[in-house]
């Protein structure tokens, strides 16, 4: 068994008398998309922003390609090769598709101190992005204002600035929100192929897709993984059951 | 230098500082409730010391005076609220700005059409005026020992009204979700014209009472709005109890620097230098204070941890 | 509708005929008025590309115009009293050289947008607005208390200050320069807005979170952003300072600060021409309507109240039909 790629260990938040994350230690591994589910409250919020640098952990590690980033900035995990997207779009809205995806660009490279030369004319920068947009299939809009995208188009170009990063991992919460069936199908093929460039912790309450998607699934309850394992395994969980898919199962 | 001079200066800070603390609350209120960055507030500090001076050269009567600038200013608050503010509550920093800042030279020019370019006079009381003998032997003018006993007496009344009613009920929950209590059912627009209202009175009230003390002039204000800022950065935007604190320190600060600072510079500079230097840096002050603050704590003192 | 680009050549083109025009019928005034609005407009090019691209509402601004005028005002002061500039360890000649005034003009008002940054950058919006006008406060009642250069009364240099090979006490010729300069400033505020740079800011102001997770620190863009946006708003306060032949403690003031920003705005925030069609506007009104009636300001209340409630994006924004980025 490889190492993973990332992982928590025994992280520990809490908000006054509120735990929200109790003790919680989950692995992502090479190849690997894992789902974390679980019901409203449970802590998904919270644990992504401790991973992704947004929130201080009181106590335990997140740990990045072997390398402990609990105490490093969100810039500087993006920088270790932990990319992400954003439940609600995170773009820049009054800029054009291919400026949003530049900016991905522009962060792996290390390079926003240019003052001069028109960003737009660097080859090397939009070569990288122009091929992101390409692979989400936003080639053709390029141009156009962000503003102007309609949602499913957003969530699209969201995966796309994600890529330009050429992460290790892929932190995605809630990719599928909003999308209708459609877009739903697409982006889970399109998941479905990003795995084995970069392993995806999914955060998901789109049912279809966690079982169409996910090698693992982990559900967090209250702040704490009551359990992890394949799909079946999770299915098949009484526990599981009580606590989430109650009437669904 | 003297300890009676000392003392003097202590109380001179003191008052100083309560004065500003009748700005600063206001502000840090309408910003904690409403979050919005109030530029005007200076110009209703003038209209209440306008309004004050005006009554009291009409009838002689100070009281009736400060019952003006009361009156006067909360009116004032309560036309703009109503006519420009309630559409800025959503709005960005920068159009709050914009907007305060046309207020601003609105009042201003509106003011001097109607009472001119030169100072008005406010007379201190004669009921107040003079010296009384404090222990120790310090001698201290009535009316600024008034001017700290109100503003103590309005912090009071202030910690009051937020812990102990209905409306400073509303006032904390608003300051925490103002999305819920609509919710519940509070009629935000009744609150968010009382809270305006509330500060601008207080605001009126302040330049009424430190009109007597100084001139009565356009553009009294906005100085004393800025200082208030700097109490507001220093204390935390939202906490009345930190513009009390900070009002203070920034008084105190502002007085004792003002004597101590040339003195210091006497120890290893010639006498005209030190004096220069020394009210100098005197004047950087509380700004170099707000600095330090800034440093140590970027939200304030009680300010809300980013 | 109109596209933005030749708005920006009308508006210098209108800018440059309105002053072949005052030349040939000999009305050096309106020359004057002209180099007025270009130095102004100059200062806020500056203030601009913090608040504009940046979406960083700086109310202190005028720290940088008046740290700017003084620069200039020292200098030439030692030169023409012929005493030297004791600076503690070193002692320097003054100088009435513009280049050199420049120079120094440029490098204090960075220094200074540096560490107001470093302070004030690392707090929320509001917070910034406060602190900037509070700096403001600083800087004028420092300047009002050091009676070495004038205090209140100001600082009086009595010849305007030479430019190698060009008569600057000739209206037309020192117009010549400050228009030279801010189609510099235009250029360069051109070109940092493509820039990789421009784009990293831009997007800052829009979407702070997203910046982060790319790997790039809004903090770092913002302060880079501040310093060379206080730098060129202190070039615009020497120059402003070589104009009028006088430097005083207003060049600090909180409405002066205030008036850089309600130019951006008339013209259109984080729009190019913008601050030049402002600057335009406003000493126009301000020489206009203030010769009908001295209490103009409370017609420029109302046109701004107006602006800020109905026209948001600016004249820029009504002529392009388009709205301009949202600060």
């Amino acid at each position: 068994m490889s190492n993973p790629i990332l992982s928590t260990h025994n992280l520990v938040k809490a908000f006054g008398a509120l735990t929200a994350t109790d003790d919680v230690s989950i692995d992502l591994f090479p190849g690997e998309i894992h789902a974390l589910i679980g019901p409203n409250g449970a802590g998904k919020s919270t644990l992504i922003a401790q991973i992704c640098g947004g929130l201080t952990p009181d106590s335990g590690r997140v740990v990045l390609q072997g390398r402990d980033v609990t105490q490093d900035s969100t810039a500087a995990r993006a920088r270790a090769g932990l990319g992400r997207t954003f439940q609600i779009s995170a773009l820049a809205m009054e800029d054009t598709v291919l400026e949003n995806a530049l900016l991905g660009a522009l962060g792996a490279s290390h390079r926003p101190w240019r003052f001069w030369r028109k960003a737009l004319s660097d080859k090397a920068l939009c070569e990288r992005a122009l091929s992101a947009l390409e692979r989400v299939g936003l080639a053709d809009d390029k141009d156009r204002r962000t503003s102007e995208l309609s949602h499913g188009q957003r969530r699209q170009l969201e995966v796309a600035v994600a890529l330009t990063l050429e992460p290790r991992a892929f932190l995605m919460p809630e990719p599928m929100a909003g999308l209708g069936t459609g877009g739903s199908q697409r982006l889970i093929g399109f998941l479905d192929g990003l795995r084995g460039e970069a392993p995806i912790l999914l955060v998901e309450h789109d049912m279809d897709a966690v079982f169409a998607l996910a090698d693992r699934i982990s559900v967090l309850a209250s702040g704490q993984v009551i359990a992890t394992g394949t799909v079946d395994e999770i299915r098949r969980d009484p526990a599981v059951r009580e606590a989430y898919l109650g009437e669904d199962a | 230098m003297s300890l009676i001079l000392i003392a003097e200066q202590v109380l001179n800070g003191l008052q100083f500082g309560v004065m500003l603390f009748l700005m600063a609350a206001g502000l840090t209120l309408i910003f904690g409730v409403m979050g919005l960055i109030n530029l005007a507030h200076g110009s209703l500090y003038m209209v209440g010391a306008f309004a004050a001076a005006a009554v009291a050269g009409a009838t002689g009567s100070f009281l009736l005076a400060l019952a003006a600038a009361l009156a006067a200013a909360a009116l004032a608050g309560v036309l703009i609220e109503i006519l420009v503010i309630r559409r800025l509550y959503r709005a960005a920093h920068l159009d709050q700005v914009l907007a305060t800042f046309a207020l601003i030279l609105i009042f201003s020019e509106g003011t001097r059409w109607v009472f001119g370019s030169f100072p008005l006079f406010l007379d201190v009381p004669d009921a107040l005026s003079g010296p009384i003998t404090l222990p120790g032997g310090i001698q201290y003018p009535v009316y600024r020992l008034t001017l700290i006993g109100i503003g103590l007496a309005v912090a009071l009344g202030l910690w009051w009204l937020t812990a102990r009613t209905r409306i400073g009920i509303q006032i904390r929950a608003g300051e925490n979700d103002r999305e819920m209590i609509a919710a519940l059912g509070v009629d935000i627009s009744r609150l968010y014209t009382i809270v305006f209202a509330l500060g601008a009175a207080l605001a009126g009230l302040a330049g009424a009472l430190v009109g007597a003390i100084q001139s009565v002039q356009v553009g009294m204000g906005e100085p004393v709005l800025i200082l208030a800022f700097v109490v507001i950065v220093i204390g935390g935007i939202g906490s009345i109890k930190g513009a009390f604190i900070g009002a203070l320190l920034v008084g105190l600060t502002d007085t004792l620097g003002g004597i101590f600072l040339p003195e210091l510079f006497k120890l290893f500079m010639p006498a005209d230098a030190a004096s220069q230097t020394g009210s100098a840096l005197a004047s950087m002050a509380i700004y170099i204070l707000m600095s330090l603050v800034l440093i140590w704590r970027p939200s304030g003192l009680f300010g809300a941890r980013a | 509708m109109i596209g933005e680009r030749s708005i920006t050549l009308v508006v210098l083109g209108l800018l440059l005929a309105v002053v072949a025009w005052a030349l040939v019928v000999d009305e050096p005034f309106t020359i004057t008025l002209a180099t007025r609005a270009a130095i102004l407009a100059l200062a806020a090019v500056g203030l601009n590309i913090a608040l504009g691209i940046g979406g960083m509402v700086s109310l202190g601004h005028a720290v940088f115009f008046g740290l700017g005028g003084y620069a200039m005002g020292i200098l030439a002061y030692h030169a023409q009293s012929f005493s030297a500039l004791d600076l503690g360890l070193v002692s320097v000649a003054g100088t009435k050289s513009m280049p050199v005034i420049w120079l120094v003009a440029l490098g204090v008002s960075a220094l200074a947008a540096l560490l107001i940054g470093l302070l004030s950058l690392r707090t929320s919006g509001v917070y910034f607005i406060m602190i900037t006008l509070a700096f403001g406060q600083m800087f004028y009642y420092f300047a009002i208390s050091w009676s070495a250069y004038g205090g209140e009364d100001g600082l009086s240099i009595y010849v305007r200050n030479g430019f190698p090979g060009l008569n600057t006490l000739v209206p037309i010729q020192f117009f010549g320069i400050c228009f030279a300069l801010l189609c510099a400033a235009l250029f360069l505020n051109a070109r940092l807005r493509a820039s990789p740079f421009g784009l990293a800011l831009n997007a800052a102001r829009q979407v702070p979170a997203r910046i982060e997770t790319v790997g790039l620190t809004p903090f770092r863009l913002k302060l880079v952003a501040f310093v060379i946006s206080g730098a060129i708003t202190g070039l615009a306060g020497a120059l402003f300072a070589d104009l009028n032949r006088f430097v005083s403690p207003t060049m600090f003031s909180w409405q002066l600060s205030g008036e850089l920003i309600v130019l951006i705005v008339i013209g259109g925030v984080g729009r190019l021409i913008g601050p030049v069609i402002g600057a335009c506007l406003f000493v126009a009104l301000e020489h206009w309507l203030g010769g009908l009636t001295e209490f103009w300001h409370v017609y420029l209340g109302a046109i701004l109240l107006g602006i800020v409630l109905f026209a948001r994006g600016g004249i820029v924004g009504l002529l392009t039909g388009r709205e301009g980025p949202h600060v």
